[in-house]
């Protein structure tokens, strides 16, 4: 890669987004046959700095490191200096000092990966930075497509949910239009972003307008939390309005698949016949994140 | 004492002029004077520049700004008088801090300081301020900027009760539940950075509020640094029907666009944000049709720790009193909108006519005026800022326009030093 850090997909072109894909695969092929070891990053550090909750997101981080052979510390936020009020920069002085080679950070505002990759001489990666970016989720969603289709381009993807507050959204919105598929999105108008239209978005007036002939549908995670702040009135309207159910699935192409970035809210969303029926790939994409993960820190590194 | 040569911005147009100068004021504008003096050939003289909205952060905030820094940045800005609003600690809403400021600017004694007194008590938007004392103290005009009158039956009261001592309301407008914790103008860019955005009805419904109240109540109100189209456009509709509503906008609502915001640069955050294309195109279209009646530079001097931050944390403002001159003729006049009357009556006698300030250039008046090198085109570098403020998003850019002297009361309070 050009760059010393990931930032987020908005920045790397197609050529770069696909040989992160394609390491992915070869990565995942060799796990598959049970090699699980590499010493690619043997005899580097890598540090996690969460500044968010996160479970598998930071598992699937520090899993990746430590396949690599690299030395992995979690630094939890809540009982780090960042309690005590140090500033983002000083943190990165710090941690850079100690000699990290990589520094993984997930941060609730926007830009603060940027911030930290100008401060240190680290390879700093976003793990998501507020509304911003997610750009591991992203490649590992374009890894599970990927090997289901066999290609990426001229694949319609349909992402519903709550576009305004995913990164996840964002990245692959920036990623997809670069690899030549259909991003098509529906949301609550709550839910979408200002002029995300002008970004290369299919805005749909409706689920099913959004599912028809798609080869992949995504959900994305609908936060209790937005409905208290006014964006719809009940998870049971969202759902019963906005939710993907076997019957819009249906109208799907015939071997489409279903992702979601997880956790996932059952009945919400999705059904839990859509999360756990045969077109789902939720779990895969578990795996591929691993892996795409090793990729990044190898193509880093 | 005599200024010579000088091509003097006076009411009826530029022309060619010598200044002479007595017991501080302005004796005499002629062609030709006799006597000594100094040479100011190749130079534009203006009449004092006037900033009626800027942040000096004395008393409470000294590491970002005092009187002192802040008012050397104003004169060698070009500007004899500034107007500072009431956000300091404690607040400015009694006739003690307006007294504070005014004697600090006696003693500082480059530029004239006038204290805008905050309209509510702690700008909290709950009880009026004791107006009448600081109006009998010196303050000019009041303001709760940085935050709205919520409460309109209390504005209602406020514009009332100003209008017994001569006093305008200056108004922050900002619809604080729609703005929900936005940073940046909503659109395009807020989404592709993922900042949270703020709409531009955020400001253009309280902009139409006090409009409203200042109709209904036959009333003068002047609204603070208009950043939308639409705002300008109200504001228009209002003047055309007979309102007394003035306005003012800020040099970078003209010469920025929130594309400037996605490198995540803090130096663009400022409040109202940045808006688009639309927007900085109907502010030069305000200021030169005359909705917009002044530029002012809500100078918000900060500390490098309250910008060198994530976006969303970092504080909002910019610091704007040794840019504003230039910023504005390079855009404005250079650019074919105003010619230098026109910039006259934008950056000194509009805030002089709206805040009751008097002067101007010409026999009789105090002497303060600014004499500038139109000529000169310089490079923005925040290292040569006098204000401890460094924070502007303008560094680096080529600009012309550079003031050589600025006189207050006939005193030469800024001169450029010779390189």
């Amino acid at each position: 890669m050009r760059s010393k850090d990931l930032l987020g997909l908005f920045d790397l072109t197609a050529e770069e987004i696909m040989a992160l894909v394609d390491e992915g695969a070869k990565i995942k092929a060799l796990i598959r046959k049970g090699q699980k070891q590499f010493n690619d990053l043997a005899g580097k550090s890598a540090v996690t700095l969460f500044y968010e909750n996160s479970t598998r997101t930071r598992c699937s981080f520090d899993l990746a490191a430590k396949n690599l052979g690299a030395n992995v510390v979690n630094l939890g936020v809540a009982t780090s200096s960042v309690q005590k009020g140090e500033t983002l920069i000083d943190t990165g002085k710090t941690l850079d000092a100690q000699q990290n080679d990589f520094m993984i950070l997930r941060h609730p505002a926007a830009g603060a990966p940027r911030l930290l990759a100008k401060t240190v001489k680290a390879h700093v990666i976003n793990a998501g930075d507020g509304m911003n970016e997610h750009p591991t989720q992203a490649l590992l969603d374009f890894l599970t497509m990927k090997e289901h289709f066999g290609k990426l381009d001229g694949l319609k993807i349909a992402i519903l949910g709550d576009i305004t507050h995913s990164r996840v959204a964002k990245s692959n919105l920036f990623g997809l239009t670069k690899l030549g598929s259909e991003v098509r999105l529906f949301a609550p108008r709550t839910l979408l972003p200002t002029d995300i239209g002008k970004m290369g978005a299919k805005i749909c007036a409706s689920r099913e307008e959004a599912v028809r002939d798609a080869d992949v549908v995504m959900g994305l995670r609908i936060q209790l939390e937005r409905q208290h702040a006014g964006n719809f009135p009940s998870l049971g309207e969202y759902a019963k309005f906005y939710g993907v159910d076997d019957g819009v699935l249906r109208l799907a192409k015939p071997d489409a698949i279903v992702m979601h970035p997880a956790p996932v809210n059952r009945g919400v969303e999705l059904t839990s016949s859509v999360i756990d029926g045969r077109k789902s790939r939720i779990e895969d994409q578990v795996f591929s994140g691993l892996a795409v993960r090793m990729a990044v820190f190898k193509a880093l590194a | 004492m005599i200024f010579k040569n000088a091509e003097a911005v006076l009411e009826d147009g530029v022309k060619r002029v010598d200044i002479r100068v007595e017991d501080g004021v302005i004796k005499e504008i002629a062609p030709s004077l006799k006597g000594d003096g100094i040479d100011l050939k190749g130079l534009t003289v203006f009449p004092g520049l006037v900033d009626m909205h800027v942040h000096l952060r004395e008393p409470g905030f000294e590491k970002k700004e005092d009187i002192e820094s802040g008012s050397k940045a104003a004169v060698k800005g070009g500007f004899t008088e500034i107007c500072c609003m009431p956000n300091t600690k404690p607040v400015c809403d009694n006739k003690v801090v307006v007294s504070y400021i005014v004697n600090r600017a006696r003693q500082v004694n480059l530029c004239k300081v006038r204290p805008i007194g905050a309209i509510t008590e702690g700008e909290k938007g709950e009880n009026l301020s004791a107006i009448g004392g600081m109006k009998a103290a010196g303050a000019v005009a009041l303001s709760d900027d940085g935050v709205s009158v919520i409460n309109s039956s209390l504005m209602k009261n406020a514009m009332l009760y100003a209008s017994d001592f001569g006093l305008k309301c200056l108004c922050h407008c900002e619809d604080k539940s729609l703005v929900d914790g936005g940073v940046v103008n909503e659109g395009y860019y807020s989404t592709l950075t993922g900042l949270k955005g703020s709409l531009r009805a955020a400001e253009d419904i309280m902009i139409a509020r006090e409009i409203c109240l200042a109709e209904s109540l036959s009333l003068p109100v002047h609204i603070c640094h208009v950043s939308t189209y639409s705002g300008v456009q109200l504001i228009r509709e209002a003047k055309a029907r007979g309102v007394r509503v003035t306005a003012e906008t800020c040099p970078h609502y003209f010469t920025l666009t929130d594309e400037a915001i996605r490198d995540f640069d803090t130096n663009t955050k400022v409040n109202p944000p940045l808006r688009e294309e639309k927007d900085r195109l109907a502010i030069i279209e305000g200021l030169k049709d005359g909705t917009l009646d002044c530029i002012v530079t809500d100078h918000a001097p900060h500390h490098e720790d309250d910008k060198n931050v994530e976006y969303n944390f970092a504080a909002f403002g910019m610091s704007g009193l040794e840019t504003s001159f230039a910023l504005s003729y390079t855009a404005l006049v250079k650019g074919g909108v105003l010619d230098l009357n026109g910039l006259s009556e934008k950056m000194s006698l509009a805030p002089r006519r709206i805040l009751n300030l008097g002067g101007g250039l010409k026999a009789g008046e105090k002497a303060d005026f600014a004499a500038i090198d139109l000529n000169e085109e310089w490079t923005i570098d925040p290292k040569e800022f006098l204000s401890k403020g460094k924070n502007t998003p303008f560094a680096g850019k080529r600009v012309f326009g550079r003031v050589k002297y600025t006189v207050v009361d006939g005193e030469i309070k800024y001169e450029e030093k010779k390189k």
